[in-house]
């Protein structure tokens, strides 16, 4: 109990960190995920194979990786003052984007294509299908398998604190080199401040999940 | 393109159209790509002085030994996680109550966790002179508790008359799982365990993070030790070089995943549908994915 009671601040800290890094990291792999599927089903060859060549590269780097290309690529393309959390924040959103995109093409893609050619037989333009037909039902096929991308994000934000970035694995390093507390101890507690952060994320999503379900 | 959901089979003036977009989308990328070659330009990340290091045998060694540290330690955590995915999905399917519970838990829990703070307390713990088996034990936890899930899944997912006709003509249950269930449910599980091995290999590679010397630390190593050439670091080669290692070694297993999953898909003796499970749905970090094969989905074969 000492351990959280006498680092209070320094776990608030963390906490927030990490849950900071996981809310803006969704935000950009949402937006940028959804674009990338956008231009993976998009009638337009460059853009399909600027989308496949995305996923495909970002899917098979380790993001230890990836938070190096960052943090080492953006001062060499002359884009310097970035501070360390917005580069976690742009490694974890990048690589998290390929994952959401092949969930929101996959859920696209699991419409049947009667539904579309119905739509548009009773005279419905493109956005009106899309909108209306196509992407309701895309949503909530894609929204379990982001719910668990989410989590999965939240999780691996831990990388961020081998890059600089105070979050709770960097509480876990700072409190192990001050001595004289037991790891056991620390890791339970941070243990538990992750487990908060994902059972909300997956309460969340169930919430999302019923709020959305209809008899199909 | 002709059966797809979002549009109908292209007239001429949308034929027109679409390439009018073409064009303008491939001068975006173009543009895209010609500034991020101007400011690499600019800032001396073509010159050819930053590739020297990679010219001598003694740096080929170096990321030689690398890629073996690395090959090993992911040989080491298949291994290990494969046996305890083994030894944790048989518990959840125990017949005894206790058993399920502590194994229920136990998968729970190394789910739950971030994989890098669990080889951060192996690290400071238990192994504070050997990286390599926090990062080994560390993964086979994980992964092996991924597995685990796997494993349940796809026993679950064959077909219930099959244990039924088992048990009507006398199997006891190890004998039912080995000769009935087993087999079939290997089949239809043989794509998401090998999109979790790509995760495990991977993940090798946050042994970097406490410093352990596998391929990764050794191209660290490269791009910020060696001496700068012009005041410019070497990151443009350890990229290509380290990353391209990575990339080449995932794609081949997943490949090997997509083929298996394809032969299946092709043989109908009987098998099980492939499962479709957010583990085959993208070989990500699939992490805490729940496992239920969704039922009647058509299925996308390019899914992967």
């Amino acid at each position: 109990m000492n351990v959280l009671l006498d680092n209070f601040a320094a776990f608030r800290e963390g906490f927030w960190g990490t849950v900071e890094l996981t809310g803006l990291s969704t935000l950009l792999a949402l937006v940028l995920g959804t674009l990338i599927a956008a231009f993976r089903v998009s009638p337009v060859p460059a853009l399909r194979i600027f989308g496949a060549t995305w996923v495909t590269l970002l899917r098979n780097t380790p993001l230890v990786l990836l938070f190096l290309v960052v943090t080492l690529g953006l001062p060499a393309l002359g884009l310097k003052g970035w501070d360390s959390f917005w580069l976690a924040v742009m490694a974890l959103g990048c690589y998290t984007s390929a994952f959401i995109c092949e969930a929101v093409r996959s859920g696209i893609n699991t419409v049947p294509v009667g539904q579309a050619e119905a739509a548009r037989s009773v005279g419905m333009t493109f956005t009106q299908t899309l909108g209306n037909v196509v992407l309701p039902q895309a949503v909530r096929t894609a929204i379990p398998p982001i719910g668990s991308l989410i989590i999965a994000l939240a999780k691996n934000s831990a990388i961020a604190s081998g890059f600089n970035v105070v979050e709770l694995g960097s509480v876990m390093k700072t409190l192990n080199s001050a001595a004289g507390y037991n790891i056991y101890v620390i890791f339970f507690w941070i243990a538990l401040c992750y487990l908060i952060i994902t059972f909300a994320v997956s309460g969340l999503f169930r919430l999302l999940e019923h709020k959305l379900a209809v008899p199909r | 393109m002709s059966s797809s959901v979002l549009y109908d089979v292209p007239g001429p003036r949308t034929r027109l159209r679409f390439r009018v977009y073409g064009v303008v989308s491939v001068i975006g990328i173009a543009a895209l790509l010609a500034f991020v070659v101007y400011k690499f330009n600019d800032t001396g990340q073509f010159q050819a002085g930053l590739w020297d290091d990679y010219e001598y045998s003694n740096t080929q060694q170096r990321i030689v030994d690398g890629l073996l540290t690395t090959l090993k330690t992911f040989a080491l955590a298949a291994l290990f996680s494969l046996a305890l995915g083994a030894v944790l999905a048989s518990g959840r399917l125990s017949d005894h109550r206790p058993v399920r519970v502590v194994s229920s838990l136990v998968v729970e829990f190394f789910r739950a966790m971030p994989l890098l703070i669990m080889i951060f307390l192996l690290y400071y713990a238990i192994f504070t002179t050997s990286p390599m088996w926090a990062v080994v034990i560390g993964l086979t936890l994980y992964n092996g508790s991924v597995q685990a899930e796997i494993f349940r899944a796809g026993i679950k997912a064959v077909s219930k008359g099959q244990s039924e006709a088992g048990y009507a003509i006398g199997l006891r249950k190890t004998q039912l799982m080995v000769h009935v269930l087993i087999p079939q449910a290997v089949r239809s599980m043989l794509p998401s365990i090998i999109s979790q091995l790509v995760v495990t290999l991977k993940d090798t590679s946050l042994g970097f993070i406490i410093l352990f010397h596998e391929l990764l630390f050794v191209g660290k190593s490269f791009a910020e030790q060696t001496p700068p050439v012009g005041g410019v670091y070497a990151f443009i080669p350890m990229v290509i070089v380290f990353g391209s290692i990575y990339i080449v070694m995932c794609l081949t297993l997943s490949s090997l995943a997509t083929w298996i999953e394809r032969r299946t898909r092709r043989s109908k003796k009987g098998t099980p549908p492939p499962l479709d499970t957010p583990a085959t749905l993208m070989a990500d970090p699939g992490h805490t994915v729940e496992f239920e094969p969704r039922d009647g989905r058509p299925e996308d074969p390019k899914a992967l």
